[in-house]
């Protein structure tokens, strides 16, 4: 914060406001696009220089810029769009950063508060609207609120289990003026967030990591929200045991360890989900055992172990799976703990039935479940993502739409470091990568930031090429191109007979052309020995957007897979087909 | 690869007993607090038999009781899930220790010839009020757990009721224990 700003005393217009707020909050990038009952904000970010704008495209592209951003940083996203279609286009955005507990703050235009319930011109209710989908909302009537307000909303996007918080502003609240006073700190009765776990539960727990004869570590996307990558990795080391991090929890231990098993999951590795349902300690971080994740929780249930779920948020804790040991605090704090207790035990862990254990696993290891055919002629998905790994040393920025190439990325690509991986796990949103990789390049000018996509996610939020062109952001994107909706099409091969009901994806535009048209490379690559090539190239071009379009496999699938309902020990795999 | 038969995409439901609560909620009183919590139980797909809200002797809180049907884990998920809205500042199941219920219906009916004697007396037997009186009918006010006021209608002939009015339940735990900031 801008000390600068803080107390500064002044009668200010609630335009003035808002962009001084976001100043004394640090904002370095806001992501907008303008409209009619944001004038008067967009006014004031034209007479300052503090503030940066990045004007996309489309509302949608946005937040998943602003949701990019804060993934690649520690900070929070902010957008700023107009009333009505402004905020439903964003709408999607935002529940996006919602259901993977992203911290941001969206500043929505609305009607004068004198309009408000008269169906004017590009009214909806935004707070109505965005109720299901944010942390908490604000409709801001009367400018002395706004200044706190705002305050509040960063604080609460930021603190707890974060996510997105929205701020509505009707147009006179931007035009009456007010004294400004950036409040230092928020205090509020109602939300204090648990920060520190238990003692006498973090005690329990290391009593039962200890006393573990098949042990396992599971941890998600709490883990990178909350930093704790370094603790997690000392603690997975110190004790010996297995690791597994979700879809979102990628990075939050080094996929290149020995003791990392791989992703879980649906699409997890066979490893990984024979050792969660055969393990009879389970230590959950950051994790919510979703049904992405778990599977059927009465399958999961079959087998009796005892389970310490550390998580932030109360009620992801035993609510699909009934829990021994809740602690309920920042991961990170909870490990710092954690492994102070550990550090002080004169008691180890039983090395025999360790021994035993990892045999065990090295058995389930030994199918290699992401094994592939690479003597294809025409080229594997997989093979591609294997090369973008190793043209990229593993030290990219990765952002992903959704599909099978959302999953091929989180399988193939090994992720080292925490905030790497940026993709939309828990709403699933076609269309997020390209934006995202927009905010993630913004958040980290000069990193190698690559958009892994399929033909169809890509041309979601296609539109956003041209603010790349814009802000000469040179992201490399990575079209794994099947002509398919592939998971789409895996699920109709699987479950529907075969019947490939509107998943073809016919009249593709000519993909080398559409980046041109945008002022960007295009290139097109069809031979599995052109892979490796056509990506230093484009990865060389270190100033340049380089939209790759790789021609690939139409029938290949994802494995292993855990069908929807079924265990995750009950996967099909490549092999049983 | 065989599809399986039943849909791949159902996941079983919990089937634990599902037992009636009175939840009791401090909130900030504000403009849309009362959409928020009753945005959660629909979009959560939890049930409300009954709501009822009102400034407490602050006027900035509001207190809130909530009737609703639900497995232990249900509830669970329910208490945790209004703790987290942000202007939620505390919450209580009522029903884990001994607590008071009241409700109060207002309830308008025929009162001609032999039966408005009878009606006046049925009003006495369950301590109501008559608060209302013309030559055809009462209004008889009447308070009580939710049971007595089900009892009173079940007493009473069916073509006789006009109009009845109830408030759900409102609750408070006995003894020392207090809901407050």
């Amino acid at each position: 914060m801008d000390p600068g700003t803080k107390f500064a005393v002044a009668e200010l217009t609630g335009a003035e406001i808002v962009v001084r707020c976001l100043a004394a909050e640090g904002v370095e990038y806001v992501f907008g696009y303008p409209g009619g009952a944001v004038l008067f904000i967009y006014d004031e970010l034209f007479k300052q220089d503090k503030v940066k704008h990045v004007l996309v495209r489309h509302e949608q592209g946005a937040t998943h810029a602003a949701d990019g951003y804060s993934r690649a940083s520690h900070k929070v996203g902010v957008c700023l769009v107009t009333s009505g279609p402004g905020v439903t286009n964003a709408v999607t955005g935002i529940a996006t950063a919602y259901m993977d507990s992203i911290p941001m703050v969206i500043i929505t235009g609305q009607v004068p508060t004198h309009a408000i319930g008269l169906d004017a011109f590009q009214e909806c209710d935004t707070v109505g609207i965005t109720r299901p989908c944010v942390k908490h909302n604000f409709l801001v009537k009367d400018v002395r609120d706004l200044a706190p307000t705002i305050r509040k909303a960063f604080h609460i996007a930021q603190t707890g289990r974060p996510g997105p918080v929205l701020v509505d502003i009707p147009k006179d609240v931007t035009t009456q003026t007010s004294r400004f006073e950036y409040p230092e700190a928020v205090a509020m009765r109602s939300y204090n967030p648990t920060v520190k776990g238990h003692p006498g539960q973090i005690k329990k727990a290391v009593q039962l990591l200890l006393e573990a004869k098949r042990p396992m570590v599971y941890t998600g996307g709490g883990v990178i929200l909350s930093d704790a990558a370094p603790q997690l990795t000392r603690l997975v080391r110190m004790l010996g045991f297995p690791c597994t991090n979700t879809l979102m929890g990628l990075g939050g231990y080094p996929a290149t360890d020995k003791q990392f098993l791989g992703m879980l999951g649906m699409h997890g590795t066979y490893e990984a989900n024979m050792a969660m349902q055969h393990c009879d300690v389970l230590l959950a971080i950051g994790a919510r055992f979703d049904d992405r994740v778990i599977g059927n929780p009465k399958h999961f249930g079959q087998v009796p172990r005892k389970i310490v779920h550390v998580d932030i948020d109360p009620s992801s804790i035993s609510k699909r799976v009934k829990v021994d040991i809740p602690i309920v605090g920042n991961v990170r704090e909870v490990l710092d703990d954690l492994l102070k207790q550990l550090e002080g035990q004169a008691q180890k862990v039983d090395q025999k039935a360790l021994a035993a254990w990892w045999a065990q696993i090295g058995q389930w290891k030994a199918k290699d479940c992401l094994r592939y055919d690479r003597e294809s002629k025409i080229i594997k998905p997989q093979f591609v993502i294997e090369k973008l790994y190793e043209v990229t040393k593993g030290e990219a920025f990765v952002t992903s739409d959704v599909g099978q190439h959302q999953m091929w990325a989180a399988q193939f690509y090994k992720f080292d470091q925490p905030k790497r991986w940026i993709n939309s796990g828990g709403l699933g949103t076609m269309g997020f990568g390209l934006p995202a990789a927009m905010g993630a390049q913004l958040a980290n000018p000069g990193a190698t930031v690559a958009c892994v996509t399929g033909e169809s996610s890509i041309q979601m939020c296609l539109q956003e090429l041209s603010t790349c062109k814009q802000y000469r952001l040179p992201i490399k994107v990575v079209n794994l191109n099947n002509k398919y909706m592939g998971m789409v099409r895996q699920w109709q091969e699987f479950f529907h007979g075969n019947r490939y009901s509107e998943s073809y994806m016919d009249a593709l535009p000519d993909f080398v052309k559409l980046a041109e048209g945008y002022g960007h490379r295009g290139m097109l690559v069809e031979r599995p020995e052109d892979v490796e090539p056509a990506l230093r190239e484009a990865f060389g071009r270190k100033n340049e957007l380089v939209f790759l379009d790789f021609i690939t496999d139409q029938t290949e699938n994802v494995y292993p897979m855990v069908p929807g309902g079924k265990g995750i020990s009950e996967m099909i795999l490549a092999e049983d087909l | 690869m065989n599809a399986p038969a039943s849909s791949p995409y159902a996941l079983p439901l919990a089937s634990a007993a599902a037992m009636r609560h009175i939840v009791s909620i401090l909130l900030e009183n504000e403009a849309g607090a009362l959409s928020r919590v009753a945005g959660l139980f629909s979009a959560r797909g939890y049930n409300i038999e009954s709501l009822t809200v009102a400034p407490t002797e602050d006027p900035s809180l509001s207190r809130m009781t909530i009737v609703t049907i639900g497995s232990d884990d249900v509830i669970e998920q329910i208490t945790k899930q209004l703790n987290k809205l942000i202007e939620v500042v505390k919450v209580v199941d009522l029903s884990e220790a001994p607590h008071i219920e009241r409700e109060l219906m207002l309830i308008k009916v025929r009162a001609t010839g032999k039966d408005r004697e009878e009606m006046k007396r049925m009003a006495d037997i369950f301590r109501g009020r008559i608060v209302d009186v013309t030559e055809t009918t009462y209004t008889i006010e009447l308070t009580g757990a939710g049971e007595k006021l089900d009892a009173f209608i079940q007493a009473l002939d069916k073509t006789a009721i006009l109009e009845t009015v109830r408030t759900g339940a409102s609750g408070i735990a006995r003894g020392e224990r207090v809901l407050r900031v």
